[in-house]
């Protein structure tokens, strides 16, 4: 079990999560994505905190975890509010702001 | 399990340095207050006691901070308290002072209900625009409803307290948290307009979306970092960047992705996708608390990362930098001339400001450091005042942000054209305002810092951008204004002490800067 292995399945998981937000259309779905990357970032902190041997890793994970949770409460409403309005949760109907 | 606990080694209290952190405890504190009265106050006696709270926390936030200011004799080095993730030195306490005076400004102009009746931001959040006027505006009883969601003060005290963690944080898992802190309540700010619901509700969503991927990336970048050095603190990432057995690629990938991060937050060159939308779709209040505290908690935090933890990579990354400067002035200068709209205007001219900000933090000297912060602290009360200025000028659909209606402005309102005359001079950095002197001391420090080409670009990068703010000046002059123009109002008191202030500190600051300067460069970051 090299730990290099989730680092570069983290590694992946972010892009596919970067790539995600890019070109996904839905808004639920791109905040998923959002979330893919930030469970990325988890995984690489945990790994790191097993090869360097200490704990500060792990701690941050959870940091990390509860401030995902903080995203989403924030998140969902700002998606909820829109969508209740246009009864769309597409990211490209909002275009309304250009020029 | 007795036996297991009696095996562990407790772990110490951090020690807390309280007349330090005062500042920051009493506006975070006030903000789980401020939560309370919404819950348990009636809706009619909210706005005002909401009101004194927030003021009262300034105040008392700035005394707290003035009274450690002048009483500890042993400043110059600074402190580091809560075990070394909070470091309160001469320059965060220049930024927590920016900050809360910015701060004022921006929740005098949030305050003020006499402008738009009933303040600028929505009765109640969850309200649907009314479906047949669509796009433009609510229903009519909707829109004139004389209350205003006032979560939005919480809201502010929340994301101010963020910001001064954020500028104060030692290590990057502080910083993070201190991100999230303050970008969580603007998002919601941002959709809160009492007018052009559908406008402010997109901006909400812009700019919660691309900003959580932003920090996606900060916190990639803190992972790698933290892969490299062994731990997020900066000065053991500056320790382990002269260490040769590290691995250069977590390094630079750590550094770029960081970087991204916070080039996002304070909307620098090809980063700053986000800010015109956001900054015309938000209530124009928060758009100037946005601009203005935001920008100056952004470039805290890139100082003391840049200085920090990376002043020893620079050879690496600078040439980078560079680039990412050089673009934000480009971009901000050239797509300014579009625009016609005066808010995005301003967020063009928002843009390439930043790219002069980010010639100052990369010069890393001394006269880069203080000279970025001053050039902070006069931007953002210029902005502040600027955008209070925006709120006055008005139609009956709200506020006229289109420039063609600016037209003949100093015609129907000599005061309003002459404060915002004043005001875009000091954008466009002419002499005896603000603005000249903040350039001046930014692209010294550069010429210093042997950047000469830089500021060559520099120099005429804030001459295009001239051209527009001189052009609105032409316009509000030398046009005659439309038949149905719009009309200006009458600022009440909070807007009025806004704008003077910010007008007014704008001048100071251009005509004797020198003491503000001194400030500014009286000490240098700890780590």
């Amino acid at each position: 079990m090299t730990p290099t292995y989730y680092l570069l399945l983290s590694a992946l998981l972010f892009s596919l999560g970067a790539v995600g937000v890019l070109v996904r259309r839905n808004a639920i779905v791109v905040f998923m994505c959002v979330e893919l990357m930030l469970n990325a970032v988890n995984l690489t902190l945990v790994t790191f905190a097993r090869i360097n041997g200490g704990l500060d890793g792990q701690v941050m994970a959870f940091f990390v975890m509860v401030v995902a949770a903080a995203e989403v409460v924030v998140g969902l409403t700002i998606i909820m509010a829109i969508f209740k309005t246009r009864r769309s949760a597409s990211v490209d109907d909002s275009n309304l702001l250009k020029y | 399990m007795t036996t297991f606990l009696s095996q562990v080694e407790r772990l110490p209290a951090p020690e807390i340095d309280y007349g330090a952190v005062a500042p920051l405890l009493i506006v975070l504190g006030a903000a789980c207050i401020s939560v309370l009265f919404e819950a348990f106050l009636p809706k009619a006696q909210r706005w005002a006691s909401q009101v004194v709270l927030t003021l009262l926390t300034l105040a008392a936030a700035g005394v707290g901070l003035a009274v450690y200011a002048s009483a500890e004799s042993t400043l110059e080095q600074g402190k580091l308290t809560l075990s070394g993730t909070i470091a309160v030195d001469r320059p965060v306490i220049f930024l927590w002072a920016t900050l809360l005076l910015l701060g004022l400004g921006a929740v005098l102009l949030i305050a003020d209900r006499s402008v738009e009746p009933g303040g600028a931001f929505v009765a109640d959040a969850s309200i649907l625009p009314g479906t047949k006027a669509g796009v433009k505006m609510q229903t009519r009883e909707l829109a004139t409803r004389r209350e205003m969601q006032t979560e939005v003060f919480p809201l502010t005290l929340f994301a101010l307290g963020g910001m001064m963690v954020f500028v104060a944080s030692n290590d990057l898992l502080t910083m993070f948290i201190a991100l999230e802190v303050l970008s969580l309540p603007l998002y919601l700010m941002c959709g809160l307009a009492r007018r052009r619901r559908l406008l402010s509700q997109e901006a909400a969503v812009k700019y919660f979306l691309l900003g959580a991927f932003a920090s996606a990336f900060f916190l990639y970048g803190v992972a790698l970092l933290y892969g490299f050095a062994g731990s997020v603190k900066l000065s053991d990432i500056a320790s382990a960047t002269t260490a040769t057995d590290r691995s250069d690629t977590l390094l630079y990938a750590g550094f770029g992705l960081l970087i991204v991060g916070l080039l996002f937050k304070a909307s620098v060159g090809p980063f700053h996708a986000w800010t015109p939308d956001v900054y015309q779709g938000s209530p124009t209040p928060v758009t100037a608390f946005m601009a203005a505290c935001t920008k100056v908690a952004a470039f805290g935090g890139i100082l003391r990362v840049l200085y920090g933890a990376f002043e020893r990579s620079s050879w690496e990354w600078s040439g980078v930098l560079w680039g990412v400067a050089i673009a934000s002035m480009v971009i901000g200068a050239v797509l300014g001339l579009t625009q016609t709209d005066v808010k995005r205007m301003i967020a063009y001219s928002s843009v390439a400001h930043a790219g002069f900000l980010l010639i100052g933090a990369i010069s890393l000297n001394d006269q880069g450091l203080s000279g970025t912060m001053f050039y902070l602290l006069a931007y953002g009360f210029t902005t502040i005042a600027a955008f209070g200025v925006v709120t006055l000028v008005r139609n009956s659909d709200g506020e006229a942000t289109h420039l063609s209606q600016w037209a003949g402005l100093a015609k129907r309102s000599p005061v309003v054209a002459a404060v915002f005359t004043f005001l875009l001079l000091a954008l466009a950095g002419l002499p005896l305002t603000s603005g000249f002197v903040g350039k001046f001391v930014v692209f010294a420090a550069a010429v210093e810092a042997q950047m000469v080409p830089l500021v060559v670009i520099a120099l005429v990068a804030s001459a295009v951008a001239a051209f527009f703010y001189l052009r609105v000046i032409v316009l509000m002059y030398f046009s005659e204004p439309a038949v149905d123009g719009p009309t200006v109002s009458v600022p009440g008191a909070f807007t009025t002490v806004a704008i003077t202030l910010g007008a007014a500190i704008t001048l100071v600051l251009g005509v004797y800067p020198s003491f503000a300067l001194e400030w500014a460069g009286a000490g240098v970051f700890i780590f």
